[in-house]
């Protein structure tokens, strides 16, 4: 017989209160729990799919023009500038310090094409890297496979009638149209593609690029230094981030998570406070057992130690219950709300951190009602004594 | 010096903001092994004698000393300490913890004892066996009759050994042929060596006692006590 002998028996013996204060503790940690396990996927998806759909770095030649175009308009006809990048610098990217974040390394090469009679804007590329970093296009047909090979933009391919399987004349050299781009509304509509090195050698620029698109963001991506870092190693260049839609992304769900906090903030302070009523209505109930039990001898430590031991108990129970539930809650609330299939967050610091909030809060909302019946008269207590 | 000693021992409670006078001035002295009763009207002050004693209501003024230590010099938390190894409480309505077995309830006083549950286990039982109880240990309080709780009540003081048990009214609530087992328990207790200190209203209870103490309006009657006329309960 030791104190939690006494504290055992009546959690015991008050089932309904018990489970009363299991579950006042228990929704609070759950909506907590599901709160944070689906911002934490939800961010890990947003986070994955920057990773992997799309360009967020920019390396151009370095200009030092001022920009002759605006709102979709160029004045001047195209230019792909009189700087140009050696694609064999390119490699210099792989030994940034931050090269780990880096997804993908696109470079392209711009250049008019005459097509019959007309003028044409060609883009040379990777086909794996490309069609890899915008993942948004759909094609008909299938991307490019060998140098001989082309894709066309939807307004091209309108444009010029081209239809899958035409063979295609771009400045006297054959190419077998194998895929259309569907409209994407971009200036990805209006270009012909074509393998890198087959732009290369039609323009007649072996081993030069345009432009680079790097993908290289992730939610703890350093997105500026890693501008700086190519800077450094890739000099005469001009890098620039494109982070507006990132970041506008990121500070949604960054705002998701404050209020995710403040929800969950206000729901356990209403669970601190069915923990606080229900043992002070516990207390109050025991008022003759208390006087009992320090009659016999027990110091008012020993009636404090009693009552938070079996608040630690109901606490401890329901920190475990509501990371249970709350995962629960969001294995099923989680594909209504993400685009893929979300893979579920178990993570063993949060399953700590519920049971650490339920007994913080548990013990701390106990505490008040254990000071009360410690300093209860023992001689009010017993009446009948 | 006598195991109890009271002197001067006053009280005084607020009723409704109006002082009233409990206990007005009792000296009293009980040597070791004695059985005392002390009996009194309602609202003779009995009961906050008893009270007092116990190390539970701090005395408007006067001193008063078990085996010679002053009880109300000592702080809240060593007047528990005291009660646990002094005391030992038979209360009128048994205040056995419901749902706690007859073992386990004698067992409170050990509960904050850091001795092996096996040890306190066998005195439990030991004191059970003694007042008759041992094959009733695993019953909870609503499972025994009045006579059973009031033995389990009994054997609850007796586990920690304590120099002193003091009862009130431990035959209140209890029909006649039982209440005559339980003050024979008492007897045989006395006999033993065990001082105590009874509160009740029972005239026929008096044989039982070396020393009777009458009260009366928070004094101590020295007139002879009545030998026929029935004390009102408390």
């Amino acid at each position: 017989m030791r104190l939690r002998t006494i504290a055992f028996n009546n959690l015991r013996r008050r089932k309904g209160r018990m489970a009363f204060l299991v579950a006042g503790l228990l929704i609070g940690v759950a909506t907590v729990v599901t709160l944070l396990s689906m911002t934490s996927s939800l961010t890990m998806e947003a986070q994955h799919k920057m990773e992997n759909f799309g360009a967020n770095i920019l390396i151009t030649p370095e200009n030092d023009e001022l920009s002759l175009a605006y709102g979709g308009i160029t004045f001047g006809g195209v230019s792909v500038g009189a700087r140009e990048i050696h694609q064999q610098d390119l490699a210099k990217i792989s030994t940034i310090p931050n090269s780990g974040n880096i997804a993908a390394v696109a470079p392209k090469l711009l250049g008019a094409v005459e097509v019959g009679n007309a003028r044409v804007l060609m883009l040379g590329v990777d086909p794996e890297k490309e069609f890899h970093i915008k993942r948004w296009w759909s094609v008909d047909g299938r991307p490019l496979a060998t140098d001989e090979e082309l894709v066309a933009g939807s307004a091209a391919a309108t444009r010029l009638g081209l239809t899958l399987g035409d063979t295609v004349e771009l400045s006297s050299q054959s190419f077998t149209v194998t895929g259309i781009l569907h409209e994407t509304g971009s200036q990805d509509d209006d270009l012909l593609i074509v393998s890198l090195s087959a732009a290369q050698a039609l323009l007649k620029k072996e081993g030069i690029v345009s432009l680079v698109e790097v993908a290289a963001l992730c939610g703890d991506c350093p997105v500026d230094e890693i501008v700086t870092q190519i800077s450094t190693v890739l000099p005469g260049t001009k890098v620039g981030a494109i982070q507006q839609v990132v970041k506008a992304r990121i500070h949604a769900l960054e705002q998701f998570r404050v209020f995710s906090m403040g929800v969950a903030a206000v729901v356990v302070l209403i669970g601190g406070l069915v923990v606080f009523v229900t043992m002070m209505g516990s207390v109050n109930e025991r008022t003759r057992e208390i006087g009992i039990f320090r009659a016999l001898g027990f110091r008012r430590s020993h009636v404090v130690g009693l009552i938070l031991m079996e608040a630690s108990w109901v606490s401890l129970l329901s920190g475990i219950l509501g990371f249970l539930f709350g995962m629960g809650a969001t294995r099923l609330i989680l594909p209504f709300l993400a685009e893929a299939h979300v893979q579920l967050m178990w993570s063993p610091w949060l399953a700590g951190g519920s049971v650490l909030l339920a007994l913080v809060v548990g013990t701390l909302a106990s505490f008040y009602p254990a000071l009360h019946a410690s300093r209860m008269d023992p001689t009010e207590a017993l009446r009948a004594l | 010096m006598a195991f109890i000693e009271i002197r001067k021992l006053k009280k005084t409670y607020l009723s409704d903001g109006i002082p009233v006078a409990a206990l007005k001035e009792i000296d009293l002295a009980v040597e070791d092994g004695t059985f005392l009763g002390v009996m009194g009207h309602s609202g003779s002050g009995k009961s906050t004698l008893l009270t007092i004693l116990g190390g539970l209501c701090h005395p408007t003024a006067g001193t008063v000393s078990v085996d010679g230590i002053d009880l109300y010099a000592l702080g809240i938390e060593r007047l528990a300490d005291f009660r646990r190894e002094y005391l030992g409480f038979v209360f009128q309505s048994f205040n056995l913890v419901p749902y706690l077995t007859a073992q386990e309830n004698v067992m409170l006083p050990l509960a904050v004892k850091k001795i092996a549950a096996a040890e306190k286990r066998n005195q439990a039982l030991k004191v059970l066996e003694r007042v008759g109880l041992s094959r009733r240990a695993d019953h909870l309080p609503s499972q025994l009759s009045g006579g059973e709780q009031e033995r389990v009540a009994i054997a609850r003081a007796l586990v920690n050994r304590p120099p002193l048990i003091l009862a009130d009214e431990p035959t209140g609530s209890l029909d006649t042929a039982t209440a005559a087992e339980i003050m024979a328990l008492f007897q045989e207790l006395n006999a033993e060596g065990q001082t105590i200190v009874m509160v009740t209203h029972n005239l026929e209870n008096r044989s039982h006692f070396h020393r009777t103490v009458m009260l009366r309006d928070g004094l101590v009657d020295a007139a002879p006590i009545p030998e026929t006329v029935a004390l009102a309960a408390v």
